[in-house]
C-alpha cells in the first residue's frame, strides 16, 4: 500500500507502516504517559473500535498525544487526530511526528473558498475509521473553553448515525501552556463523556452549545464555562 | 546481610502468603454488595504488597545506588500527585519544572554521593530561596505568598523528607545500613496496617472525621502498640538496645501517625480523596508514603545522632 493523497495531491495519514515508524510511535506514546500520564477515565462510554467522532478541549501542544495516548491500542490504531496544516506541516520534524507518529491528518484551518477542508476526513470516516477534532479551533490561552467552531457541526450533518464523544483534558494547560517548551510531568486525566449525536433539524448554534456544555461538565466544576 | 535479616524476609513472606490465604477465603464468604467491596480492596491492597515488596526488597539486594535511584523515582511519581492535585499558576510554570527536574535530581545525586553537608541544606535553604526568585521574574504576585510555600512543601515533603529513608544508607552504625533502612519500612508500613486491620475489627470511635474519616482510636492505639511490639524484637536489625527499640519504635510510629495525619489534611484540602492512583487498593505513592514523610527525618536525625560512629 503506497502513500496515499488526498484531492490536491497532498499524501494524507497512511495505513500501514514500516517497523521504524511503528516504533516511534510506541515511543511517543510511552514518553507521553510517563510525562503526564494519560490516564483515561470512561464515563459516559467504554472504548470501542467502532467509528467515532470524538472531540476534546484544547489547550496545550500534548493534548493530542495526551488523548492518543490514552486510548488503548485497538482504539488508538483506528483513530486519526487532526492537526493544523499550519502548524503541524511547517517543518519536516513536526509534519513527521503529526502524520506518521500520530497518524494525523493535517487540514487547512484557512482554506480556499469553494474547498471543503472536511474533505480528508470525512475520507477515513467513510473508510470505518475515528478521528480526533479539537473544535475550538486553537489552543485556548486560559483555562476557560472557547466557542466551537462549526467543522463539528458540519461533521453531525453528514454522519448522524456516528457517535460523538466528548473528551475533557485536565491539567494540560498547567503541564505544556502555551508559549513555553518545559514540560511539568503533572499528570493529565482525558475524560471520555457520554456519545451525543445530532438531533433532526437541530440548529447549527444549539448544537455547537450542547457538544461544548458535555465537555464542561466532564470538567466537574473544576473551571468555569 | 545477616541470618536474622533472612529470617525476617522469610516472615514478611510467610506473613503475605498468610493474608493472601485469608484474603482468598473472605472472598469466597463475603456475599453482601458492601462486605464484597471491602474484601476486593482488601485482595487489591495484598496484591500490591507482594508487588512493593518484591520492589523493594529487590532493591536492597541489588546495593545502595539501587535504592538511591528507587527512592529518587517515588520522589518523582509523589511530587508528581502533589502537583496534580495543587493548583497552580502559569507563573508557577518555571519553578515547577525545576522542582522536577533540577532540585530533585541534584538532591538525590548529592545523597549517592554522600555530600551530607549540602544535602541538608540544598532544599530547605538554597531551592528555597532561589525558587520564589525565579518565579518574581514572570511578574505574576497574585498570591505570591501562597504559591511559594505551596511549591516549597511540595519539595519538602516528597523529596526532602522521603530521602531520608534511603539517606539512612549514609551513616556508620556498625551495623549495615541498608537494615536500618528496612527496620524503618517495617515499622512503618506494620504501623499502618495494623491501624487497618484494628480499625477493621474493633473500630468504633471515630478519631478525627473531618481530617480522616476511617481512623479510629481503637485502630490507632490498637495498631500503635502493636507496630511498637514488632519494632522492640527486632532490635537485632539494628544498633538499639531492645529497650531503645521500643523507644524509637514509639517515634517512629507517632511520627508516621502525623505524616499520614497531615498528608489527609492537606487531602481534604484539595477536595480528593487519594493522591493518585498507581498503586491499586492503596491510591497514590503518597498515599503509600505519607507517614514516611514525617517519620523518616527523625529516625534519620535519631541514628545519626548517637549511633553513628
Amino acid at each position: 500500500m503506497g502513500e496515499e493523497e488526498d484531492a490536491s495531491g497532498r499524501p494524507i495519514a497512511s495505513r500501514s507502516s514500516s517497523w521504524p515508524v511503528a516504533l516511534v510511535r510506541r515511543l511517543l506514546v510511552l514518553f507521553v504517559r510517563i510525562m503526564v500520564g494519560a490516564r483515561s477515565e470512561w464515563r459516559g462510554c467504554t472504548p470501542d473500535p467502532r467509528r467515532r467522532i470524538y472531540f476534546a478541549n484544547h489547550n496545550s501542544h500534548v493534548d493530542t498525544v495526551a488523548v492518543m495516548a490514552a486510548l488503548p491500542w485497538p482504539v488508538r490504531r483506528l483513530t486519526h487526530p487532526v492537526a493544523a496544516r499550519d502548524y503541524w506541516g511547517t517543518s519536516a520534524f513536526r509534519r513527521f511526528i503529526a502524520e506518521k507518529g500520530l497518524r494525523a491528518v493535517l487540514i487547512d484551518r484557512k482554506p480556499l473558498p469553494e474547498s471543503n477542508p472536511l474533505e480528508p476526513v470525512e475520507r477515513l470516516l467513510e473508510e470505518g475509521r475515528s478521528v480526533l477534532i479539537f473544535p475550538e479551533g486553537t489552543r485556548s490561552a486560559s483555562e476557560e473553553i472557547a466557542p466551537f467552531r462549526s467543522g463539528i457541526y458540519r461533521l453531525a450533518c453528514r454522519f448522524p448515525d456516528v457517535d460523538l464523544v466528548p473528551i475533557h483534558l485536565d491539567n494540560l494547560q498547567r503541564i505544556l501552556p502555551k508559549g513555553s517548551w518545559l514540560i511539568v510531568p503533572i499528570t493529565c486525566t482525558a475524560r471520555f463523556g457520554k456519545p451525543l449525536r445530532i438531533e433532526p433539524g437541530e440548529a447549527k448554534d444549539v448544537f455547537l452549545a450542547r457538544a461544548r456544555a458535555a465537555v464542561i461538565e466532564l470538567a466537574d466544576g473544576k473551571h468555569i464555562a | 546481610m545477616s541470618s536474622f535479616f533472612s529470617i525476617v524476609l522469610a516472615a514478611i513472606l510467610g506473613l503475605l502468603a498468610v493474608a493472601s490465604a485469608i484474603g482468598f477465603i473472605l472472598q469466597r464468604r463475603a456475599t453482601e454488595p458492601g462486605s464484597v467491596a471491602t474484601v476486593h480492596n482488601l485482595n487489591a491492597r495484598i496484591r500490591s504488597w507482594w508487588i512493593m515488596v518484591a520492589i523493594f526488597g529487590g532493591a536492597i539486594l541489588l546495593g545502595d545506588t539501587a535504592v538511591v535511584v528507587l527512592f529518587a523515582f517515588l520522589s518523582f511519581m509523589a511530587l508528581r500527585e502533589f502537583w496534580t492535585l495543587t493548583p497552580s499558576r502559569r507563573g508557577d510554570h518555571l519553578a515547577l519544572f525545576l522542582s522536577f527536574f533540577v532540585v530533585l535530581p541534584v538532591h538525590y545525586v548529592l545523597l549517592g554521593t554522600l555530600w551530607y553537608g549540602l544535602f541538608a541544606i540544598f532544599i530547605p535553604v538554597y531551592a528555597f530561596l532561589i525558587l520564589p526568585a525565579v518565579a518574581t521574574l514572570t511578574g505574576d504576585v497574585n498570591e505570591f505568598l501562597a504559591r511559594t510555600a505551596r511549591v516549597q512543601w511540595g519539595l519538602m515533603l516528597t523529596v526532602y523528607s522521603i530521602s531520608h529513608a534511603p539517606a539512612l544508607l549514609m551513616l556508620q552504625t556498625g551495623t549495615p545500613s541498608a537494615l536500618l533502612l528496612v527496620y524503618l519500612v517495617i515499622v512503618v508500613q506494620l504501623s499502618d496496617v495494623f491501624q487497618y486491620v484494628w480499625g477493621k475489627l474493633l473500630g468504633k470511635h471515630r478519631f478525627s472525621p473531618n481530617i480522616s474519616p476511617s481512623k479510629t482510636l481503637e485502630g490507632l492505639f490498637g495498631g500503635g502498640a502493636s507496630a511498637i511490639l514488632v519494632g522492640t524484637l527486632l532490635y537485632r536489625l539494628t544498633p538499639f538496645s531492645p529497650l531503645q527499640a521500643a523507644a524509637v519504635s514509639t517515634v517512629i510510629v507517632v511520627a508516621g501517625f502525623f505524616g499520614g495525619f497531615v498528608l489527609s489534611a492537606i487531602k481534604r484540602d484539595l477536595n480528593a480523596k487519594d493522591w493518585g492512583y498507581v498503586i491499586e487498593g492503596h491510591g497514590g505513592v503518597l498515599d503509600r508514603l505519607d507517614s514516611i514523610t514525617f517519620a523518616a527525618p527523625l529516625f534519620f536525625h535519631i541514628v545519626r545522632y548517637w549511633y553513628t560512629t
